[in-house]
């Protein structure tokens, strides 16, 4: 029997609520529980992951409340959530909170050390921030990997009316979601990280651009920007809403998104930071760039660079995806390799299978086979390897994937997404399918891998940004390792 | 009071780039951005119809025409299907029949627990054939 008047959370985030959360939390309710509705741990697979007094259960169904109720729900109680060894394991700095608080209380957010990191800002001064920024080795979170205090420094040094700070919040790369978790589960973290970058590059005034397909993050966010108007004023921070269009990811297909154009692609230069969102000064950072500031800013620039590997500082939310067992939110310093992520922290395929493949970035990101699981995560050595870490999303596929159609996939999708402003992508992207068609029919097989070769060449080094230079990686990498799949013999 | 195309436009006229926040409020009111909208849109905004056209076709979200259906947003992306989505797929589109549509979409963000869908704002996770066709049914 579990004490009446124990304090039970679940959660509210998009995960939870997609495998029932509010069910349970109903059913609690009925049973004359209260129910703190907090941010998710992380441990997807658990989800409904329900906390009675730090005591995990999970996954809960709204038939097994009852059991819990009467403390015989044994099959279920995964123990003390916080020494969970996929938690116990991670090494959270971004993701401090998460299980922990409301995402909308601000009472939450000052007690678990909220609002520091934007003091400090403030008592230290622009300079000294940009400082620690680079100090910390902070890289672009989004993919690109750009160090996040040479961009600041570069806005904060341009002569402007006016400049702005953009947050990219237009997560659309499959087998990502830590974006989506922090805004859903730690919403004033990333407006505290967007307020210090305001007042670090003179910059009043700050947009969210968040993806249509996330209709909770934007209600959280919203609600969290009235909840904190005041606090970082005269900062002021607006979300616009995206329509659907994978490709105003791209940090300059977004800014033309977001001044209300055609989200097409424009060439660099000029940069962003110099003639960005209006033609002003813009810095354009991801959510975990950003929502990683207030973390640097409170503990100072060498605390944070004092994780991680090489030139990869820091911390990096992976996200482990697809037929995995133990699917979630793991951060943990750069340099883990990719096999004790996927196998020691992710439990191998969900099916029980033998994994295949696992797709590290996203749609663009190469597809690795398991040999080359002792890869560390760190951006140089995936560089080095022709892979790259993107948004640190992993997806697992088994042994009944079938990589030609996966390669084929790349290209639909570059063809679906395209922005249609240069060539490679627009046509090459539609010519590969149909090329990858034939092969798939057993047309003439060498000689059109002939031609995904070189069109693959083309698209890598002619297109404007990374969704025609980067869609060759994913079909390259599926035809090297798994030749079979194309009806060639294996190498 | 009835909502028109011109109440909307007025209600983000301090925004600067209104076009995309605008196009959002007219379709979530009348359901689509058909013609009459764009030409309205254009004129009140000193754009031409080509420009907004433009913005309008550019973005899967929007619709020109009217379509009452409901609309199930089935994820298709990489995680959902290293999950089994396709296996889903067929018997979702002949369950779906013409009464509701059935629409890809690129990642809801649920990569862990795929196959996963969406209708309106309510998100769906796990799906098998059997929670697929209750889905589908109770739309």
């Amino acid at each position: 029997m579990i004490d009446k008047n124990a304090l039970i959370r679940i959660s509210d985030d998009a995960a939870a609520l997609a495998c029932g959360a509010d069910e349970v939390a109903d059913a609690f309710q009925a049973a004359g529980f209260s129910v703190q509705r907090v941010s998710s741990w992380g441990m997807q697979w658990l989800e409904p992951l329900v906390d009675v007094g730090g005591m995990g259960f999970g996954p809960v169904a709204a038939d097994d409340v009852d059991a819990i109720i009467a403390g015989t729900a044994d099959a279920l109680s995964i123990g003390l959530i916080a020494e969970h060894p996929f938690i116990a394991r991670q090494q959270r700095l971004t993701f401090a909170r998460a299980g922990k608080t409301q995402p909308l209380s601000l009472d939450d957010y000052y007690a678990s050390g909220g609002w520091a990191g934007l003091a400090k800002a403030q008592e230290i001064g622009p300079e000294a921030i940009i400082e620690a920024l680079i100090d910390s080795g902070l890289r672009g979170r989004g993919g690109a990997g750009f160090p996040a205090g040479i961009k600041w420094r570069t806005v904060a040094g341009a002569e402007a009316d006016q400049k702005y700070i953009v947050c990219n919040a237009d997560e659309g790369d499959s087998a990502t979601f830590a974006d989506r978790m922090v805004m859903e589960g730690d919403p004033f973290m990333l407006i505290e990280g967007m307020a210090i970058a305001g007042y670090a590059v003179g910059a009043n005034k700050g947009f969210v651009y968040l993806r249509s397909e996330y209709p909770h993050a934007i209600a959280k966010m919203n609600a969290a920007i009235a909840a904190c108007a005041h606090l970082i004023a005269p900062f002021e921070v607006e979300v616009r809403v995206g329509a659907g269009a994978y490709v105003c990811g791209e940090e300059t297909s977004l800014l033309n998104s977001l001044e209300g154009k055609r989200g097409e692609v424009r060439a660099k230069p000029p940069l962003p930071a110099l003639e960005g969102l209006f033609g002003k000064p813009t810095v354009v950072n991801n959510v975990l760039t950003l929502a990683a500031v207030p973390w640097i800013m409170a503990h100072g620039g060498t605390a944070y660079a004092e994780y991680g590997m090489g030139r990869s500082r820091g911390t990096m939310p992976v996200q482990l995806a697809g037929n995995i067992k133990h699917g979630g939110l793991f951060e943990i310093a750069f340099g883990m390799t990719l096999g004790e992520l996927v196998n020691d922290i992710g439990g191998g395929a969900a099916s029980g299978r033998p994994i295949k493949a696992v797709q590290v970035g996203g749609p663009l990101g190469a597809y690795i086979p398991t040999e080359q699981f002792d890869l560390p995560f760190d951006y140089e050595a995936f560089t080095a390897a022709d892979a790259l870490i993107g948004h640190a999303g992993i997806t697992v596929f088994d042994d009944t994937a079938d990589m030609a159609a996966m390669a084929r996939f790349a290209m639909e999708f570059c063809a679906v997404e395209s922005c249609g402003k240069c060539t490679p992508c627009r046509l090459g992207s539609t010519r590969g399918m149909e090329t990858l068609d034939r092969i798939i029919a057993g047309e003439n097989i060498a000689e059109n891998i002939e031609l995904i070769r070189d069109l693959s060449e083309t698209m890598k080094f002619g297109s404007l940004c990374a969704l025609g230079g980067f869609t060759p990686y994913p079909v390259m990498s599926a035809i090297k390792y798994w030749p079979q799949d194309f009806g060639m013999s294996a190498a | 009071m009835k909502i028109t195309v011109e109440h909307i436009v007025a209600s983000h006229q301090k925004k600067r780039g209104p076009l995309l926040p605008i196009l959002h409020d007219v379709q979530a009111e009348f359901g689509y951005v058909g013609e009459d909208a764009i030409r309205e849109i254009a004129g009140l905004l000193n754009l031409t119809r080509a420009e907004v056209y433009g913005v309008v076709s550019f973005y899967h979200d929007f619709r020109t025409k009217a379509d009452a259906r409901p609309t199930l947003k089935l994820c298709r992306a990489e995680a959902c299907k290293a999950r089994g989505v396709e296996q889903l797929v067929a018997g979702i589109e002949n369950a779906a029949g013409d009464r509701v549509k059935v629409e890809p979409v690129y990642c809801l963000g649920l990569c862990s627990v795929g196959p996963a869908a969406m209708v309106g704002d309510k998100v769906y996770a796990r799906l098998n054939e059997e929670k697929a066709a209750k889905l589908v049914a109770g739309i």
